[in-house]
């Protein structure tokens, strides 16, 4: 190695170099949030629509119905959550996305930033891009409908972990899909997680399924946050052994969709689509 | 106590070195058992039509494509397996690879710059934008500079960290003979101030001439050239490499003649 260089650059191995690294990259996605308010409107808009709908909805149905009476908040606090699972996702695959649009990629593969420095970023920027979206929404269901989130205490912690940690093995899975198929796969980042609001059981028990997709339900861990919000509402109980399911369950996923990622990552240079990255 | 820096080569391997590098994309044969070694302080260019395999060949060097057999290693590092080693003493320029439009020059600079663990990043900016002439554009969106404003911002990033292997792709394509010539100068006192290993592909036989030591000339993923410009030129009876691509594209890769 060169003196010029030795003396030019941090050490590259260690904790800091690569805390340097992924500070680098969440810089990065948040100068593009900062560079653009309709990005930033963009990550407020549906979420807001969605509890304007659901909470009206609630408000009617329990001027109707002795049940929605009963279950103040079932269908606020679904939204809620569910929105805090979607925009997780959304923000941690269209960070990634971000790279392949303005075709960076190439540069970030061919820098020191290793994988795990990536997803890192990544994580932390879905996170930021979570708090930028929900804020204004738990505000609004509080001032609106008068469903204060934080009234959930513990239980809201242990919800919005086990949503989190879920949201990035899917995104995880999605980036990974588009890394090895280009941007012919970009529509699998966006819609992924869809698949989890009839199956999650989101507005209904899991017993409303039929039985033979139950176990299918039982095995996604978003399932037991909301039959335990159910358990709150309805019943006023935590049922923390729930969370403890889910939980394991997450660090399956979670393992699963690094191994996915890190699969297709390397496919991707088996097949040389880092280089060709489009559609 | 400051934590090493990786050291793959023990600070004597060859800057890269190809042995046997062959890649295969289904049935296709893009690099066919290419074997080559570079010496550090050298520019060597990397020339051949299109589909000759020169961007798998540069996409092999950076790690972006593993090879199906053969390896390559860059100052003692395979490429396919450890290139985390080596990669901080490496960069690239290529018109074809942007860096994000919306950040601002000074924003990529320093994202990059952290990437690459630069020390005194501010000062390095302040040092890069002075020797690019961008200055006066460092709070100005990338996307909204002009071709060659953006060349200059892509070749700053590309020496941000002082690398000791520039890989540049095509460095001058789309800017006009001015800006062009400016940057193949700049080019030319990077290399002589910090000695770097540089790997040239270009389609400009000018630039080729102006700025290589040698030439390896690809075609069909195979090696069908590789001496100095002047050794090619004088072989071929011609008065400048740009009649030497032509002669020998014209010829086709089975003319074993043309191997030095």
């Amino acid at each position: 190695m060169s003196a010029a260089s030795t003396s030019r650059l941090h050490a590259q191995v260690g904790v800091a170099a690569s805390a340097g690294r992924v500070w680098g990259m969440v810089l990065r996605y948040w100068y593009v949030i900062r560079s653009s308010w309709p990005r930033a409107a963009e990550l407020i808009y549906w979420p807001l629509v969605q509890m304007l709908m659901w909470g009206f909805l609630q408000t009617y149905l329990a001027q109707t119905t002795s049940f929605a009476g009963k279950a103040a908040g079932l269908f606020i606090g679904g939204v809620l959550l569910w929105d805090i699972l979607v925009r997780s996702q959304l923000g941690f695959a269209v960070a990634f996305l971000e790279e392949i649009w303005s075709r960076n990629l190439g540069h970030l593969m061919m820098s020191p930033l290793r994988p795990t420095e990536l997803v890192a970023a990544l994580t932390i920027v879905s996170l930021l891009k979570l708090m930028v979206a929900m804020v204004p929404v738990a505000l609004l269901a509080y001032l609106f409908f008068d469903f204060n989130v934080l009234s959930l205490g513990i239980a809201f912690a242990a919800f919005f972990a086990n949503l989190v940690i879920m949201s990035w093995s899917l995104g995880l899975v999605s980036t990974g899909v588009v890394l090895r198929w280009g941007l012919g796969a970009e529509s699998f980042a966006w819609l992924i997680v869809f698949v989890f609001l009839p199956l999650s059981c989101v507005y209904y028990p899991v017993t409303t399924l039929p039985v033979w997709l139950q176990p299918v339900a039982l095995a996604l861990p978003p399932t037991y946050v909301f039959e335990g919000l159910r358990a709150i509402v309805l019943n006023g109980t935590f049922d923390a052994q729930l969370m403890v399911k889910a939980f394991v369950l997450n660090l399956i996923y979670f393992a699963l969709g690094f191994a996915a990622f890190a699969y297709f990552l390397q496919r991707a240079r088996v097949h040389g689509s880092l280089v060709q990255m489009g559609e | 106590m400051q934590k090493p820096m990786y050291q793959a080569d023990g600070g004597g391997a060859a800057p890269v070195e190809a042995r046997a590098l062959r890649k295969v994309y289904g049935d296709v044969v893009a690099v066919d058992g290419i074997d080559f070694s570079l010496h550090a302080g050298t520019v060597t260019a990397l020339l051949g039509g299109n589909g000759a395999g020169k961007t798998t060949t540069i996409s092999m060097l950076m790690g972006l494509v593993v090879p199906t057999s053969g390896d390559v290693r860059v100052f003692g590092a395979d490429m396919a397996r450890e290139r985390h080693k080596v990669l901080y003493r490496m960069n690239f320029e290529s018109p074809y690879v942007d860096v994000p439009m919306r950040l601002t020059v000074r924003q990529n600079l320093e994202v990059f710059g952290r990437l690459y663990g630069v020390r005194d990043l501010r000062g390095r900016i302040a040092e890069v934008a002075q020797e690019l002439r961008l200055v006066d554009l460092l709070d100005r969106p990338y996307g909204k500079l002009s071709a060659g404003q953006k060349t200059r911002v892509s070749l700053a990033k590309a020496l941000i960290n002082e690398p000791e292997l520039l890989l540049l792709d095509e460095p001058t394509a789309s800017l006009d003979p001015d800006t062009a010539d400016w940057v193949r100068s700049k080019l030319e006192d990077y290399c002589q101030m910090h000695a770097a290993t540089v790997v040239l592909a270009s389609h400009n036989m000018s630039e080729v001439e102006r700025l290589a030591g040698r030439v390896i000339m690809l075609e069909k993923g195979r090696i069908i050239a590789d001496e100095t410009p002047q050794e090619l030129i004088e072989r071929f009876g011609r008065t400048n490499l740009e009649e030497v691509f032509l002669a020998i594209a014209r010829r086709g890769a089975d003319d074993t003649e043309l191997r030095s």
